[in-house]
């Protein structure tokens, strides 16, 4: 690849290399850009016209009153005013923030446990592992209605009948203003234990294990050694996997949507995240610009997040 | 084999005993939902109140019921088809920007990339009411291309492939050069098959992401002949109320494909995770 270079400089002064390996040469490398720019073409149309002229075009939008009948007007920031000043966007912004703030520890914390445990464990591993990875790869929406079962009053609900069997009193669950988030988030924490275990294990099989002998000749604990060289060492993987599920919780959309249909994002609002406010915004109020707003609080909150993972992993290397 | 014996030579602490039982009861913890998904979808409805994993009489009637319907038929078909057409659209495009992006110099390649890499910001939420002023303008709304066309090429599969084949010796590409083999044939033929594992993990995120997606065909789509298995399934499920077994059949039916794949590539699946999970 170095070679192309070279002629590229070559090519700049003509006349510079005589006679006819200069005249190949040239032709061989217009011919390889020939190929480089007829494998790019496809692709840089498709990224210009799905992906970057739609997201100006997100941003243009939220500035419109566009709603799909009338051609979209300038309004300024009159969306974002608006939206800053709906007590019903800063009860979704709390909801969507509690799916964040208490699901990422919480399945971090479970994941990593099961993780560092598993890595040790040799008889039936694999077999374990796959009990632990299978529900990664079902579909959100069929699992939703699989959870809403189960969360069912009893009879039918399994969680209430088990409950009932021990002696816990029945609990309302996604029926309930209190119960409904936690219970969509332990359906999404589900759902995504598996990757995160799996991440978790790749990250502790990187650590090199005269790291752990150096420990233990020095006479450091259990505890100590974990404390000390393997969560440390272990950090780019938490950092990943905290962005990662982060960016989960704060697009989460499936699972609510199909545990609350008879009222998207009850009961009364109270499992309402950020992503379904858009699509009702947009899909069912056909408030198109208002959306495109909401879409664009969205992105800063995201990249936000995004750049607090670059700011944390380049602080301490 | 060896795993058995390791435990048989009596090494075995009585911790690991205890880790090794409470890991294993977590991890039927995590299959319940799917155990008791398929169970109940082999139940008739005055079994579904019975808690019995295994059902007293299993019946297949709840599968013919809903198969016979014939949506669910079309919703499947409409799935496959469409996760495959955009996995194989992704393996080409991606790993061949991916070669590219990584084996030629040329002016631009690098803004290239980064434009490519800075998509990865953008969420598909923010996207989608453009996509859906566009496909309404071009008449791509409620057809197979209005579905699939976001997700026909992606940054994050250009990513994972310009990165495994930067690991491609210029040797070998060079000697292809020599042999007479054109750009496309050495991309094609040489360095393609280095990279199988990259191809095969890139594979399976695509097909498994556009199997499972639900907020794009949700919005892009409004006949029923053209939902993809997902939206059907929410659908069917908001029609048959509180027939749980009709749901967990729809379910079932959802969530085999890719569990019965996971059971045969078990290995390629995990290890697929780990490499998207690590480069990526």
């Amino acid at each position: 690849m170095a070679a192309i270079e070279q002629q590229g400089a070559a090519s700049g002064r003509p006349g510079g290399s005589p006679g006819t390996s200069f005249g190949d040469r040239f032709s061989m490398r217009t011919r390889r850009l020939v190929w480089v720019w007829s494998f790019l073409a496809l692709p840089i149309l498709f990224y210009a016209i799905i992906r970057f002229y739609p997201t100006f075009q997100a941003f243009y939008l939220s500035f419109t009153n566009w709603d799909l009948l009338r051609p979209a007007k300038f309004i300024g920031f009159a969306n974002y005013i608006k939206l800053f000043k709906d007590p019903q966007f800063w009860k979704v912004f709390k909801n969507t923030f509690t799916y964040l703030i208490v699901g990422t520890p919480i399945s971090l914390v479970v994941a990593f446990t099961i993780a560092f445990f598993l890595d040790r464990v040799r008889f039936m591993h694999s077999f374990i592992r796959a009990l632990y990875f299978l529900p990664f790869l079902t579909t959100a929406a069929a699992m939703a209605w699989v959870w809403r079962w189960f969360y069912q009053p009893p009879p039918i609900g399994i969680i209430n009948d088990v409950f009932g069997m021990l002696g816990i009193p029945q609990q309302p669950f996604i029926r309930s203003t209190d119960q409904a988030l936690f219970s969509i988030m332990v359906t999404a924490i589900w759902a995504g234990l598996g990757f995160q275990i799996i991440i978790f294990m790749a990250g502790l099989r990187a650590i090199p294990g005269t790291f752990y002998e150096a420990a233990r000749i020095d006479g450091l604990g259990e505890w100590a050694i974990l404390r000390k060289i393997t969560l440390p060492l272990l950090k780019p993987t938490t950092v990943f996997l905290v962005v990662f599920s982060s960016i989960g919780f704060l697009r989460i959309f499936d699972q609510v949507y199909n545990m609350t249909t008879n009222d998207p994002g009850g009961p009364l609002g109270s499992t309402k995240p950020l992503v379904l406010m858009i699509y009702q915004t947009a899909f069912n109020s056909y408030a198109m610009g208002y959306a495109a707003a909401q879409t664009v609080v969205l992105f800063t909150i995201l990249l936000i997040v995004s750049l607090l993972q670059l700011w944390i992993l380049r602080e301490k290397k | 084999m060896s795993e058995a014996t390791r435990l048989s030579h009596g090494k075995v602490r009585p911790g690991l005993i205890v880790t090794w039982t409470v890991l294993f009861i977590g991890g039927l913890i995590m299959v319940s939902p799917l155990a008791f998904m398929f169970s109940t979808s082999l139940k008739t409805a005055d079994q579904i109140y019975d808690l019995r994993l295994i059902p007293a009489a299993p019946t297949l009637a709840n599968y013919i019921a809903v198969l016979a319907d014939g949506r669910f038929m079309r919703w499947f078909f409409n799935s496959t088809l469409i996760a495959v057409i955009v996995t194989v659209s992704n393996c080409f495009f991606d790993s061949l920007v991916g070669y590219t992006l990584a084996k030629f110099e040329f002016r631009g390649r690098y803004f290239i990339f980064l434009a490519i890499l800075s998509t990865l910001m953008i969420p598909t939420e923010m996207l989608v009411i453009p996509w859906y002023l566009m496909s309404s303008q071009l008449g791509w709304l409620d057809s197979y291309w209005g579905i699939m066309f976001p997700g026909m090429m992606t940054a994050f599969g250009t990513f994972l492939m310009k990165q495994f084949f930067e690991t491609v010796p210029n040797d070998f590409i060079e000697a292809a050069r020599v042999d007479g083999l054109n750009e496309f044939q050495i991309w094609w033929k040489v360095a393609l098959p280095l990279v199988t594992p990259a191809l095969s993990a890139l594979a399976i995120f695509t097909f498994l992401g556009n199997w499972t997606a639900f907020f794009w065909p949700l919005i892009v789509t409004t006949s029923k002949e053209l939902y993809t298995l997902p939206v059907g399934l929410s659908s069917f499920a908001v029609e048959q109320s509180i027939q749980w077994e009709m749901i967990m059949t729809g379910a079932a039916i959802a969530t085999l494909p890719t569990l019965l794949v996971f059971l045969v590539l078990q290995r390629y699946i995990v290890r697929g995770v780990m490499l998207a999970g690590l480069k990526g």
